[in-house]
């Protein structure tokens, strides 16, 4: 066998044809190198000592290399990272081993490769078949904000309107912030592995990070501070931040959460007095959707592999109910403000719509909570019960 | 001496990855019983004297380490062995550069040419090849001058900077010729050090060998004897050695040998460099 480099010098690429034709040598075959650059000898002579390969010359001074046993000896242990098509048969790992680190799943990984302290490794508790789609979903429909949002329209509110979406505005701005931070929380512990899970994440964190900007601002739109946070709705937050397992973080959040906060975002498009308020609720609703269809997805295939956890979801249902009775849940300041933005002004017969509209906003936050839960196999009166728990925050 | 249930290696800090190397050895002998423990030295001068006073069973010495210690040993009338090397250490050149378009086309022409080197106790930079070019007639600092870049003194070379920098003079033109290792005029080119085609090798010398692991008599046979399986028991195909191979620079380890020190045993004792050096530890080790 043997490999022409011209005048091509081992230091410019030439290395690459000699180690293309070692790959192709039988082992115990000499590669004759054939080539005119000057220091070609010098620089063979020295790689095969690094490498652990033979060097020598032969009759007519033909420099021959032949393999060395290192190079095989570097990838003998190795193991695949599963298959890059997750369709196949064992793609994606039950458990994802520790030492595949960050390689790609599909790549080959060298044995000795460091364990990284990723805290989420099962597949039941993280995969959705649907991730894949979603993030595709999620990727094709980034908006801008600087675009897509009417900031210009000419609009005049009555102040006390303008103050009541303000105060809704700096409520939404303190949940997305909450819905930020839970995916984001766990993408860091999420083993690479599940690659379409933790792309879907990423999005969702920027997603609700482009949330937070458009609600800021049209909080500041006509008015240079923002409105009031209260205890008790940051105490629900709280217990939503700090829950440590995804599958129940996911559950309290995805599930009970955003799908009443999903209803509440159409809602407030609906009513909205402004079309600014109007298309940041609407961008935000349609954004949104998309995880709670990751949560539900993700919880309803755990649930089919292990339908007893069921009752542990259950319980962090009662548990976090448990945690905020002594708080006061949702502030009266928004309630009001949804109020008076539904009713649309003071005549007391729009005060009176305005209140039947969030009447209506409550059941209707409720019948998705049932639905969502139902549609995670709970029967249908332990569904109504454990909607009846969430918290008065919504969120 | 350090109780003889352990044994002790000197090495000499060329780098700090030289903890971390010996560290990782440490935890490897440990996984395979054999209590290990090393002493990191500044320079290898003080590491020979720490071998011949009894502080360490095991030297990793360089090659001017290693004649350094043969000599003394010949003179104390001890006996010194080479136990093991890096497959890496066989066989080794270096190589003698001109610029490209110089005038310069064969050794005679380094007459009155300041020729840059590496360290005064580089072997493989400074001292074989100019005792190669006093064999050929070029006596070092009368036939021509001589430019040393003694970045690290003490390190017999191991410190790569100085060929580094003995290469940029060559290219400025304030040397006619520089000496390097030929496995550093490999990774010049691919770093670019050397531009492709700036320079051209004016002579190459014969192999010689390099680093070794030296033993004196008296040290613990037991001891080393299992030092010594254990190295060439080391696998790259294991993941947990590899790491180390890899630090350390080499794919296997292998039986000493001792017949590749012949150039700069010729080099030493016709430049005298370590004469004082043997003289004064001969002295007081009597
Ligand atoms: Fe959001």
């Amino acid at each position: 066998m043997q490999v022409e480099l011209g005048d091509l010098g081992f230091e410019e690429g030439g290395h690459l044809l000699v180690k293309r034709a070692l790959r192709a040598a039988a082992p115990g075959e000499a590669v004759a190198v054939m080539g005119c650059a000057p220091d070609l000898a010098l620089h063979l002579e020295v790689w095969c000592r690094a490498e652990g390969h033979r060097f020598g010359c032969g009759p007519d001074g033909v420099l021959l290399v032949s393999r060395g046993a290192a190079e095989a000896a570097r990838w003998e242990g190795a193991e695949p990272a599963g298959h890059a098509d997750p369709r196949r048969p064992g793609a994606v790992a039950e458990r994802a081993p520790l030492r595949w680190g960050l390689a790609a799943r599909g790549a080959t990984v060298e044995a000795g490769s460091p364990e990284f302290d990723f805290r989420l490794t099962g597949k039941i508790e993280v995969w959705a078949d649907t991730a894949a789609a979603l993030y595709a979903q999620a990727a094709a429909a980034q908006w801008n904000p600087a675009t897509a949002i009417p900031w210009d329209a000419a609009f005049d509110l009555p102040a006390e309107v303008e103050d009541a979406v303000v105060q809704i505005m700096t409520y939404l701005v303190e949940n997305e912030t909450a819905a930020l931070m839970v995916p984001s929380r766990f993408l860091a512990q999420l083993h690479p592995h599940f690659r379409k899970v933790m792309q879907l994440l990423a999005i969702q964190a920027a997603d609700e990070a482009r949330h937070v900007e458009v609600f800021t601002r049209r909080a500041l739109l006509r008015r240079d501070r923002l409105g009031r946070s209260t205890a008790g709705g940051q105490a629900s937050l709280k217990s939503l931040v700090e829950e440590p397992e995804f599958a129940i973080a996911s559950f309290l959040l995805s599930v009970l959460g955003e799908g009443s906060f999903l209803v509440l975002l159409w809602f407030l498009e609906r009513h909205a007095p402004d079309p600014v308020t109007e298309a940041v609720a609407r961008l935000a609703a349609q954004d949104e959707a998309r995880y709670v269809a990751f949560g539900l997805a993700h919880l309803r295939r755990h649930l089919e592999q292990d339908p007893g956890f069921r009752p542990r979801l259950a319980l962090a249902a009662r548990q976090r109910h448990e945690t905020l009775r002594h708080t006061a849940g949702l502030n009266r300041e928004v309630v009001d403000a949804l109020l008076l933005v539904a009713a649309g002004g003071w005549d007391p017969g729009q005060l009176r719509l305005g209140h039947h509209r969030v009447v209506g906003l409550l059941a209707d936050m409720d019948a998705a909570r049932r639905n969502h839960l139902q549609r995670l196999g709970f029967a249908d009166e332990e569904a109504a019960e454990l909607s009846g728990l969430h918290t008065r925050n919504f969120m | 001496m350090n109780g003889t249930n352990t044994l002790i290696l000197g090495a000499v800090a060329y780098d700090p990855k030289v903890v971390t190397i010996w560290d990782g050895f440490q935890r490897h002998f440990a996984l395979h019983h054999l209590p290990f423990d090393y002493v990191l030295f500044a320079n290898y001068e003080r590491q020979v004297e720490a071998h011949f006073r009894g502080h360490l069973h095991v030297a990793w010495n360089s090659p001017l380490a290693w004649i350094q210690s043969q000599r003394i040993a010949a003179a104390l009338g001890r006996t010194v062995e080479a136990i093991a090397m890096r497959d890496s250490d066989r066989d080794l050149t270096s190589v003698i550069l001109v610029r490209a378009d110089s005038g310069i086309h064969e050794v005679a022409d380094l007459q009155g040419k300041r020729i840059a080197v590496g360290a005064h106790d580089s072997p493989q930079a400074t001292l074989i090849p100019l005792g190669r070019l006093a064999h050929l007639g070029i006596e070092p600092n009368t036939a021509c001058e001589v430019l040393p870049f003694d970045l690290v003194p003490g390190k017999h070379g191991d410190h790569i900077g100085g060929e580094r920098v003995a290469v940029r003079a060559l290219l400025r033109g304030d040397a006619e010729a520089a000496c390097i290792l030929d496995a550093n005029h490999l990774l010049f080119s691919q770093e670019g050090t050397l531009p492709s085609g700036a320079t051209r090798i004016l002579d190459r010398t014969p192999p010689y060998d390099h680093c070794n692991f030296t033993v004196l008599d008296g040290a613990p046979q037991a001891l080393v004897a299992e030092f010594r399986r254990l190295l060439f028991a080391m696998s790259y195909a294991d993941p947990l050695v590899r790491p180390l191979l890899d630090l350390e620079g080499l794919k296997q380890w292998l039986p000493g040998r001792t017949s590749g020190y012949a150039q700069l045993e010729a080099a030493v004792t016709r430049f005298r460099t370590i004469d004082a050096f043997v003289e004064k530890l001969v002295a007081q080790c009597r």
